[in-house]
């Protein structure tokens, strides 16, 4: 089985309906994916599937075969998200934080308020009551890089 | 806690021909689309199957499509299919809004119309919309093609008329005369089950579904006649509460349901001639 | 060493910060040893009675299986009153409690290992009001309650009462226990917890290991909110009890179900008040009645209980007060720490009879606290004098005028039409917060903190854990300016009992008023010893330089443990929360629409991660005044999933409008006073508050939709009058 995983073609050989979430962590030594609740309602495993946000807790290796898979390991380190989320609060804890940033590139461009409230209800964060958050992707959508993505 | 891995397998069909014939000759097989239920059930180890059959790659089942003056979704499409279809939000603008309130985004992104049927919870969010729009369920079987009214799908709790070597292929929705109208009652504003869900269309001939009322979705076809024939809503409340069967459990009281029940439909019927 | 900006007071960037956001980050889950086996926990089913059997329906080959007999030093969970085993030998108190463990290297053969247990049940007790069973009494008295009640226009009773909740860090509780081979038998934890001390001792206790034998190591931490306090002592014991039978690491990681069934929650309670009031607003006496289920065993109910009560009259003046508490045991799973610690349950009560007070009077509920809120040189219930640094009426000031609050309170009745689909009202609460252990619960712990010095700055050894508060950043920042040094300069080690001493649990708001302070003292010592010398001429010169520094207790802090008079706490921090809330009229869903709050917690150390705080906080008490339901059957949470016990999502959490005061506390680092637990007391009585104010009369959390509807007052009904 075949998929692109954060832009390397990967092969992997597990069980088809093995969790996305537990190939990620355990074939691909990707522990940047958490498991918080196994049933798709906290949403730390959210991966990107073709671009869109998914939960891996939910979806089986079989389902993964041929997609583009993007863990936060694939966005590096210098992602305009990742540095506002440490610059203005919008990881505490940081177990909700690989699964929330993810969510939020796939808001796309400057979204509304409105918008964030909607596209991370699916991403459950116990720390900061949220507001910290919005203030770290609308940060990192005034930036170049995130205007060019 | 999860149920074991080793001991499943996932059978990979090449079309849907193919895909029914082994539902026909290897079943039973437990079909597999969007997974947002199935691995909820199989991660809480509350699913026994071991044989799956995988739907997910069988973009026959996905269109979205108008024959005619029916509109025909397939069973594949998931709720961001919906959400972003421009033929759904003209013709069928009260099953956007449902899916617009299912789970979040992840969920939309993969959960699947057909797999809403086929779970068949009385909590099913767009459920109630099928049943207000007179919708009609494809089952398809390796042999025969049968076209069966929603309203008739449902025999019991979590129980239908689809027999174990049938498919959800589509669902196909008549036109919808009338203004179109959905509200979902969760406890918290997104990610939540319903505690009473309504779809209704406001007509001449009124028709007005509920879910979480009832093992079942559920029609109300004495409380529309009631206002077809111009009861007052007081009346036609009384009579609602004669055709829902709600009870109490961990998320909401029979009480509630039956309260919350009774205001959505006084809402929607003096909302009716607005907008 | 150049000089360099002051860290205190500015957004440095978070030490561990770019691990988080980069994956990098190592939780308990995301590690493994060579030869790792996975574990599992056997627990009750019924919630009373005795185990008449244990059988194991599977090939044990390969299995690790561990039950009470192989422990070799004690079987309890050694915190306070030692009273819960680590594994239950014949009793059992409630569901979920552990019985039996199992380790395997296969997840799968282990989770198809079928162990079936046989009981005689007797028969449990769920209510508290019927318990015969107290772990700890608390009385307050102060003055005389009946001249108190003589000198009163009016008496006013109520009785107010809190649900359960869940902590729900979104990292589910784990370790992995690692066997020293050999002679020496000792054992390393690894795992997510608040208090690596507690965990090293309990293990000391049940392994009967000398304290240089265990090793605890607390990983990188996703939440706590004190749902990791006490528990992780539990799970650290079994999987170290199988990792030394087996020779092998073992890894225990709870998945969300066996985690919100098995582990400790937020106390339930009942609070009844009866308070004498002047027809002019003067409280003349306040008595207060307070009954903590506990659960099935006393874990840390008996200090829940005691933050609670000396909390219970808030932060009034009332010369004459008697506040009863009591916590009983139940045969439910025990109730422990959680994030205000006693103080939101008792908060929520008298914020809620405050308002009715005043509704009594006729009077506004600005005007009932501006009258009796506490003021420099009153003292509260356990007789403490406050001085400078209390702020009660400075931030029921601002937080009134920032919100336009009576001007808005008389708006939004005005505009309650019938037409439209929501009802609204507004309402706050004021509340304080004490930082640090209870009375002489520091000198008692007397912690501990170091500093050594390194090559290019110091580094600071504390058993103080980050777990999402930002303890490292905020402890560098802390140092680097008593240095006079770079934050960047100023390293944190692990929280590793192998490295650190004791600096006592994170916990209380204690991490930067009371840990800090000692850090502070090591470093202006530090400072003292390098003289003009860089740190690398200094090491040159006289080599390593660790210096460790013991609590002191200020001097002018006194307390009496038996009568509970005196300096409760060292300094309070003090908060006054505005909610607005929308109900819609034909669902009864309540909306916290808008929120402000202002926060007095000293001087402030890093502005975003104090708000950080707040704000997170403050939704933590929104979730649990509206949402959080812990529906408990027959002695067990039946909603023990994410699907059934809600929190507030984006969608349900409003934005946060947060100032914060900063009246120095003298005794703090550079004036800091706590800040984590406060933010929770008063979000809850302030949306109940604004309930009554738009029609809902309530007298319980959580506020859920079912029982507004039934709280709706005869006057105001919803958009359809129907009698079911």
């Amino acid at each position: 089985m075949y998929f692109t995983l954060n832009g390397k073609r990967t092969r992997i050989d597990a069980h088809p309906m093995k969790r996305l979430l537990d190939v990620l962590r355990e074939e691909c030594g990707l522990t940047g994916t958490k498991e918080g609740c196994g049933e798709g309602e906290c949403g730390a495993c959210t991966v990107l599937v073709n671009g869109l946000p998914v939960n891996a807790c939910l979806i089986p290796l079989a389902h993964a075969a041929r997609t583009r898979v993007t863990t936060i390991e694939g966005l590096g380190g210098r992602h305009p998200l990742q540095r506002a989320f440490v610059e203005l609060g919008g990881a505490q804890c940081g177990i909700c934080t690989p699964g929330m940033i993810l969510a939020a590139v796939a808001l796309g461009p400057r979204p509304s308020l409105d918008r964030m409230r909607t596209g991370l209800a699916g991403n459950l964060c116990r720390c900061t009551g949220y507001s910290a958050i919005y203030k770290s992707i609308r940060k990192a959508s005034g930036s170049k890089a995130m205007r060019k993505a | 806690m999860q149920g074991l891995i080793s001991n499943r397998t996932l059978l990979e069909p090449k079309s849907l021909a193919d895909a029914l014939r082994m539902l026909r000759d290897e079943g039973p097989l437990v079909p597999v689309a969007g997974c947002t239920d199935l691995y909820v059930s199989l991660n809480f180890g509350t699913l026994d199957a071991t044989r799956f059959v995988n739907l997910w790659g069988l973009d026959e089942l996905r269109g979205i499509r108008v024959r005619g003056n029916v509109l025909s979704i397939g069973a594949l499409a998931t709720y961001t299919d919906i959400i972003r279809s421009p033929i759904v939000r003209t013709r069928l603008p009260m099953l956007v809004a449902a899916a617009r309130e299912v789970g979040a985004v992840q969920i939309q992104n993969r959960g699947t119309i057909g797999g809403n049927i086929a779970n068949g919870s009385p909590a099913g969010d767009t459920l109630p919309v099928f049943a207000a729009a007179d919708a009609t369920v494809v089952l398809r079987s390796a042999d025969t093609v049968r076209r069966v009214l929603f309203s008739a799908l449902y025999t019991g709790y979590r129980r239908s008329v689809v027999r174990a070597d049938e498919l959800i292929a589509a669902i196909e929705v008549p036109e919808v005369r009338g203004r179109q109208w959905f509200r979902k009652v969760g406890t918290r504003a997104a990610q939540a089950i319903s505690k009473v869900v309504m779809a209704a269309v406001a007509a001449d001939q009124p028709r007005i579904a509920l879910g979480s009322v009832a093992p079942t979705v559920v029609r109300l076809p004495s409380t529309e006649a009631a206002l077809a024939a111009g009861a007052s809503i007081a009346d036609a409340q009384r009579i609602l509460l004669d055709e829902i069967a709600p009870i109490d459990d961990m998320r909401s009281t029979a009480e509630y349901r039956r309260r919350v029940a009774a205001n959505l439909l006084a809402r929607f019927w003096n909302e009716r001639k607005r907008g | 060493m150049r000089r360099a900006a002051r860290a205190v007071g500015r957004n440095v960037l978070r030490k561990e910060g770019a691990d988080k956001v980069t994956g990098r980050a190592r939780y308990i889950d995301d590690l493994t040893f060579p030869g790792l086996l996975h574990a599992r926990t056997i627990r009750s089913t019924i919630p009373a009675g005795e185990i008449a059997g244990v059988r194991c329906n599977f090939g044990t080959a390969g299995f690790t299986i561990v039950d009470a007999r192989d422990i070799a030093g004690r079987n309890i969970v050694a915190l306070i009153d030692d009273d819960q085993p680590c594994l239950a030998e014949r009793a059992v108190r409630h569901v979920a409690e552990p019985i039996l463990l199992l380790a395997h290297a296969d997840r799968e053969r282990l989770l198809s290992a079928d162990v079936q247990i046989e009981y005689r049940p007797t028969t449990p007790n769920f209510d508290p009001q019927v318990s015969s069973t107290s772990f700890k009494i608390v009385r307050i008295d102060k003055g005389d309650l009946d001249a108190g009640f003589a000198a009163a226009d009016l008496v006013v009773d109520g009785e107010y009462r809190v649900g359960h909740q869940e902590q729900l860090y979104i990292e589910p509780n784990g370790v992995i226990a690692v066997p020293e081979q050999g002679r020496g038998r000792g054992i390393t934890v690894y795992g997510s917890m608040q208090c690596p001390y507690y965990v090293h001792r309990a293990l000391m206790v049940l392994l009967d290991l000398p304290a240089d034998k265990v090793r605890v190591i607390q990983t990188e931490t996703g939440g706590g909110f004190g749902g990791k306090e006490e528990y992780p002592s539990m799970i650290a014991g079994h999987a170290a009890l199988l990792a030394r039978k087996a020779g092998r690491p073992v890894k225990l990681v709870y998945d969300r179900v066996e985690d919100m069934l098995a582990t400790t929650k937020r106390h339930p309670a009942i609070i009844r008040h009866r308070t004498g009031v002047m027809r002019d607003g003067t409280l003349t006496a306040m008595e207060i009645d307070a009954l903590f289920d506990g659960g099935a065993y006393a874990t840390l109910s008996a200090v829940v209980l005691s933050r609670g009560m000396i909390h219970a009259s808030g932060p009034y003046r009332c010369d004459h007060v008697c506040i009863r508490g009591n916590a009983v045991m139940t045969n439910t799973p025990p109730n422990g720490a959680f994030r205000g610690f006693g103080a939101p349950q008792t908060q929520f009560a008298v914020e809620v009879h405050m308002d009715r007070i005043a509704e009594r009077l006729g009077m506004d509920p600005v005007r009932i606290r501006e009258i009796n809120a506490l003021r420099p040189g009153d003292t509260t219930a356990t007789g403490q004098r406050l001085g400078k640094d209390c702020s009660a009426i400075a931030v029921l000031r601002a937080a009134v005028a920032r919100t336009d609050f009576n001007r808005r309170r008389r708006a939004v009745v005005r505009t309650a039409s019938r037409q439209q689909p929501a009802l609204r009202g507004i309402g706050l609460s004021l509340f304080f917060h004490g930082s640090g252990f209870t009375g002489s619960g520091e000198v008692k712990l007397a912690s501990k903190a170091s500093l050594a010095l390194t090559e290019r700055g110091a580094r600071i050894l504390v058993a103080s854990t980050e777990i999402g508060q930002g303890t490292r950043t905020m402890h560098a920042q802390i140092v680097a300016d008593t240095l006079g040094w770079p934050y960047e300069r100023i390293e944190v080690n692990a929280a590793d009992t192998g490295e650190v001493p004791d600096s006592g649990p994170t916990v209380a708001s204690r991490t930067c008023m009371v840990v800090g302070r000692i850090l502070q003292r090591c470093a202006e010592d530090m400072r003292a010893r390098l003289g003009g010398l860089s740190p690398r001429q200094y090491l040159r010169k006289h080599g390593p330089l660790v210096i460790t520094k013991q609590y002191e207790q200020p001097s002018d802090i006194t307390w009496d443990d038996d009568r509970y008079r005196g300096d409760a706490y060292g300094s309070y921090g003090w908060a006054c929360a505005v909610v607005e809330v929308e109900v819609d009229r034909d669902t009864w869903q309540a909306s916290p629409v808008a929120f402000a709050t202002v926060h007095d917690i000293g001087r402030v150390i890093h502005p975003i991660l104090a708000q950080g705080q707040i704000e997170g906080g403050s939704a933590q008490g929104l979730g649990y005044a509206l949402l959080e339901h812990v529906v408990m059957r027959d002695g067990a949470m039946a909603n023990s999933q994410l699907t059934n016990y809600l929190i507030p999502t984006t969608r349900d959490t409003p934005a946060m409008d947060v100032v914060m005061l900063e009246n120095p506390y003298a005794h703090g680092p550079f004036g800091a006073k706590g800040v984590g637990e406060m933010p929770i007391d008063g979000p809850a009585p302030a949306v109940i508050n604004a309930l009554r104010h738009a029609g809902f009369d309530l007298r319980e959390i959580p506020a859920t939709p079912e029982k507004i509807m039934k709280a709706q007052i005869s006057s105001l009904k919803s958009s359809v009058t129907l009698e079911t």
